[in-house]
């Protein structure tokens, strides 16, 4: 801190600057930068393998909390849907692309492990912004984000995700970046 | 050669027929290294980057120039409403003649080298390099032209670029052959490769060599030099209006440059045929030594960053326009007392 009164340039620090441009030095010293850029990339060449990824056959892999493709769960053990129908994440949802309509459960068609269910679960891919609000404001777990990322479709129709979709694994699945990778 | 049609001295020539039938080879052979440097363009420059580079159609991609050629023979060739159509078609066509003329005069083996009175080159004339010379500024009427005609802001200042780059490192590159003329006492590139039987050009005359190879850059419009398309300012430069078979005849162009550049270089200051084996081998010693110098055409374009205008033009006329002036200088004084 400079202290008071305070004389300006006082705490100016010198200033690395690059040699003047010109002259023999010059010249030496942009042909040594060359020769050493040169063998910098032939270096590349020689030792080094490509970084690609070859995506379609080789997928980029995510961190697990990576945010993807929604999921919905049932419960393991009675098969029964963990979502009862609360519209919490639609709600919740600032994209405003999750549509739930509940219905009752009855006996004998016992569809979730509460007394109501979803009986329409949409969420609208081409909208989300993937934030998992819905995730964080689900009661149940019932909502998670996946790690699924090829998401795209010829019609836009298509992306409108139904419950069965999103109960559904995805067709291929997303290779995971292991812990500190 | 008593013929009133022989417009300059030529060394030696044979027959029409044979002629003709040389031409079709060397022309055959040398156009198919287009497509291989294309293609190692990219796959050594990737490599130098840490990726593959083209790697998808065909095995290893090899089949990629021939996918790009189709695709740009398919191709709308656009002409904007304020160009002139007919220069604008021009000039890629002289662009790719005037490429392609020079490789008439390479001497790619000695005479009778495979058997019979067949010197392995298209015709040896008696005024060697300024041939390549001639052909070589003629060259310049390619992006010139194309770049004027296409009526278009981005491509005018690429040509005006091209036009300045290419007169300036034009006398640089004649200069830094000086040397060599002077030692060689012909101006045949035959009879050149055949002064270097001893000892390469690359060895007492390395100050032209070096000159000579960066002016070569800069003639071939590459990377480091490569401002009049410097796609990051002006778009495409003279090549931004440019599309379907037309930017391929001038993308075509200017790798034949560049297979024109560097046979000179192995001409000129490598040796030419020489090389260690039976003489018969010498074509391929040719071939070889194109390619070492082809890679470090594609090597240096994968290394260093384009210039800014003032620095080339200050590099071509205050760095290597005096050191050939010097080089062909101590040459004369050295040939002389010698």
């Amino acid at each position: 801190m400079p202290e008071f009164p305070w004389t300006p340039g006082e705490d100016l620090l010198e200033v690395q600057r690059a040699p003047e441009a010109g002259g023999a030095a010059s010249t030496y010293r942009a042909f040594s930068a060359t020769l050493r850029g040169l063998r910098t990339t032939f270096a590349r060449l020689a030792t080094e393998k490509p970084q690609t990824y070859q995506y379609p056959e080789e997928k980029t892999p995510v961190y697990p909390r990576f945010r993807g493709r929604h999921k919905l769960h049932k419960f393991e053990d009675t098969g029964l849907e963990k979502c009862v129908g609360c519209s919490l994440c639609a709600a919740a949802c600032p994209a405003e692309c999750i549509r739930v309509v509940a219905a009752e459960n009855e006996p004998g068609h016992q569809v979730s492990a509460g007394e109501r269910y979803a009986a329409v679960y949409e969420i609208n891919m081409s909208r989300c912004i993937f934030c998992g609000y819905c995730e964080l404001a689900c009661p149940f777990d019932a909502i998670t984000m996946g790690n699924d990322y090829e998401l795209s479709d010829y019609e836009r129709g298509d992306l409108i995700f139904t419950k069965e979709m999103l109960l559904a694994d995805a067709i291929e699945k997303t290779p995971l970046r292991r812990e500190g990778e | 050669m008593g013929s009133a049609l022989v417009f300059a001295d030529v060394n030696f020539a044979e027959g029409a027929g044979v002629q003709i039938l040389k031409s079709l080879i060397i022309f055959a052979v040398v156009l198919q290294i287009v497509p291989i440097i294309l293609m190692a363009d990219r796959k050594v420059m990737g490599r130098m980057q840490s990726r593959y580079g083209p790697n998808r159609v065909g095995p290893y991609g090899s089949m990629q120039p021939i996918a790009d050629v189709l695709k740009l023979l398919s191709k709308e060739q656009f002409t904007p409403r304020s160009a002139v159509p007919w220069m604008m078609a021009l000039a890629p066509m002289i662009s790719i003649t005037a490429a392609v003329a020079t490789i008439a005069i390479i001497p790619f083996g000695d005479r009778g080298m495979w058997g019979g009175d067949v010197g392995l080159y298209g015709i040896d004339v008696s005024i060697g390099i300024l041939y390549a010379f001639a052909f070589g500024a003629l060259s310049f009427y390619g992006p010139l032209l194309g770049g004027w005609s296409s009526g278009s802001k981005y491509s005018f200042l690429g040509s005006m670029r091209a036009a300045a780059q290419l007169i300036s490192f034009e006398v640089a590159m004649g200069l830094s052959l000086l040397g060599v003329i002077m030692s060689a006492g012909t101006l045949s590139l035959v009879g050149i490769v055949d002064q270097q039987a001893g000892m390469w050009f690359v060895v007492p005359q390395i100050v032209g060599f070096i000159v000579f190879v960066v002016a070569g850059f800069a003639e071939t419009n590459r990377v480091p030099f490569d401002l009049p398309e410097a796609e990051s300012e002006l778009v495409q430069g003279y090549l931004t209006e440019y599309g379907g078979m037309r930017f391929g005849t001038y993308f075509m162009a200017e790798y034949v440059n560049i297979i024109t550049i560097s046979a000179l270089v192995t001409t000129l200051f490598l040796g030419g045929w020489h090389g260690p084996g039976p003489d018969a081998l010498g074509p391929l010693w040719v071939i070889l030594k194109m390619f070492a110098v082809l890679f470090l055409f594609v090597w240096v374009r994968a290394t260093m960053p384009r210039l800014r205008y003032d620095q080339l033009m200050s590099l071509g006329w205050k760095v290597l326009l005096p050191l050939a002036t010097l080089n062909a200088l101590v040459t004369a004084i050295l040939v002389v007392v010698t």
